[in-house]
């Protein structure tokens, strides 16, 4: 695996939707620049080709897009869809933010969960939304997780798991943090069932959710370039005043460590996943 | 008398506080410590062994912040590494083994935010004791007596009772932080500490502790006695129950579940 190390894009929109206004585009076809290659490529080409540059360098994409891509037409059932966060603890400022990004990403909390089949199998899937808040957990996604995995558990089947995540919710505060032991307990059930849990990391999986179902899974897989990590890197400086090392927290970093077993190019994540549910069908029942 | 969140944060902090081996000397018998996670080191942050406790083994963990400045330093101020976590797993799976209780003593302002830590996997190592804690046999304590900070306490706190000292806090983030993420001023940490609703009531009328530990006489003989004797009331108790494991689980399953609303 070549070792890209890749420029995070700042995206407004991804962090609480402090900027709604849409980008200006010239005339003719509207393109986007790669950060990586730093070519201009149409937007047709790039959805096209499920958001991946030439060059390799993979977008972030919505999660309704994902499912798109990974699982058999018309399969995808959603659940749990109403369940979305209050205002727990009257954070100033928190439901008017919720309320915005609710308008402006089209989804009510930051993971979609549902069941779905993936090539021949069936299984429960979650997938993050990084334009919600940058998929931060509260009590609403971490009620959606933990009752995706009591169902994958009662009807045994596998749980497929894609992350983005920039931590906790801090809006949520304590609430927030103690999602971090409900879902781990939720897919220790799971595990203990003799069932299959893949997670897929994708960009950028940190924090809360790296510190709970992110690492707990079977499979941990991951898209190129990602960045995976527990604290934020600008943190880490300011405590070390080290530089960091050269791609730190990225895919390929923690591969390089021994925390991942593959990093899957998006093309082939569909192929992948249902070759590996095929592989363990039945769980070990 | 109320003090303000914000105070609570100072207090919570102050260097003056007893820290975890205070508590493991002054209420336990007999400690004998174990070193190491027998993968990559032993972390100074976190000090675990066995005692008695009223004449019952028991195994004790703590983080530890140490009182001097070279103490300090030595304890890398509190903040584990991941293989400080492993090692709190290993002696709680040796625990689980010969039937000790585990009682639990967190004092970290978080888990250690350095480029090693990193390297060795300071989620995964967290994550894994929280997945582990959620199924171990025998009963466990978890005591905040200062700083509570995140994921980092957590990861010792997967418990069947947590209880917090009156001044101790328990934090997604710290005040500081949240401000500056928040409102890029990290001069409104004490809007934030408020906000976040991190001190001993707080936590427990949102569910999340079961019992706030008076500071009277802290320190003093009669403080870690009074301990001593909840400790013990609580653990008899908890070992007759014979359903501990899924009310663990209920523990948490219900933590914030109402605060993620249905819509009808
Ligand atoms: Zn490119």
């Amino acid at each position: 695996m070549a070792f890209i190390n890749f420029i995070k894009p700042k995206n407004k929109l991804e962090e609480g939707g402090r900027t709604a206004a849409p980008v200006q585009q010239d005339a003719g076809e509207p393109e986007k620049k790669c950060p990586n290659c730093r070519k201009d490529i149409p937007l047709s080409r790039l959805w096209a080709n499920n958001l991946v540059c030439s060059c390799g360098y993979h977008f972030r994409m919505k999660a309704r897009q994902r499912i798109q891509m990974i699982v058999e037409k018309d399969s995808f059932q959603e659940l749990y869809a109403d369940v979305k966060a209050g205002n727990p603890l009257n954070f100033p400022g928190y439901q008017e933010k919720a309320e915005t990004v609710r308008q402006i990403s089209g989804e009510e909390e930051a993971v979609i969960c549902g069941t779905a089949q993936i090539g021949k199998e069936k299984c429960c899937l979650f997938v993050m939304e990084s334009y919600f808040m940058m998929g931060s957990m509260g009590s609403a996604v971490g009620e959606k997780i933990t009752r995706l995995f009591e169902h994958a558990t009662k009807h045994r089947l596998p749980v497929i798991g894609f992350t983005v995540s920039g931590g906790a919710r801090m809006q949520e505060g304590l609430l927030s943090l103690m999602q971090m032991a409900k879902t781990s307990a939720a897919v220790k059930r799971h595990s203990d069932a003799g069932l299959l849990y893949i997670a897929v990391l994708t960009d950028p999986t940190t924090g809360g959710v790296t510190a709970s179902f992110a690492m707990e899974a079977d499979i941990i897989l991951a898209e190129p370039g990602a960045t995976v990590g527990f604290a934020g890197a600008r943190v880490i400086e300011q405590t070390t005043r080290k530089p960091l090392p050269a791609g730190f927290q990225t895919s390929e970093f923690v591969l390089d460590h021994g925390f991942i077993d593959r990093i899957v190019i998006r093309s082939e994540q569909k192929k992948m996943l249902a070759e590996l549910l095929e592989m363990h069908r039945g769980g070990n029942a | 008398m109320s003090v303000a969140p914000y105070e609570r944060v100072k207090l919570a902090r102050d260097n003056s506080r007893p820290t975890g081996l205070d508590y493991i000397k002054n209420i336990f018998q007999g400690f004998i410590e174990f070193h190491g996670d027998r993968c990559y080191a032993d972390d100074h942050a976190i000090v675990g062994g066995i005692a008695k406790l009223n004449g019952q083994p028991v195994t004790v963990i703590a983080i530890e912040k140490g009182h001097t400045a070279k103490e300090r330093t030595y304890r890398n101020f509190g903040a584990p590494n991941p293989e400080g976590y492993r090692k709190a797993l290993r002696l709680m799976k040796q625990a689980d083994k010969f039937g000790r209780p585990i009682i639990c003593f967190i004092d970290t302002s978080g888990a250690y935010c350095g480029i090693g830590a990193e390297e060795r996997g300071q989620g995964q190592a967290i994550a894994e004791n929280l997945m582990e804690m959620s199924t171990l046999c025998v009963p466990v304590i978890s005591i905040l007596i200062g700083e509570g900070g995140s994921g980092g306490a957590l990861a010792l706190a997967v418990a069947d009772r947590v209880w917090m000292l009156q001044n101790s806090v328990y934090s997604v983030i710290s005040p500081e932080g949240c401000a500056s993420i928040l409102w890029k001023d990290a001069a409104q940490a004490e809007t934030a500490a408020a906000s976040l609703k991190l001190t001993a009531e707080d936590a427990k009328s949102l569910g999340v502790i079961e019992r706030i530990l008076s500071e009277k006489d802290m320190g003093k003989k009669e403080f870690y006695e009074r301990i001593r004797t909840l400790l013990t009331e609580e653990l008899q108790e908890l070992s007759d129950d014979v359903d501990l494991i899924s009310k663990r689980y209920d523990r948490f399953r219900r933590i914030g579940e109402g605060a993620a609303k249905e819509q009808v």
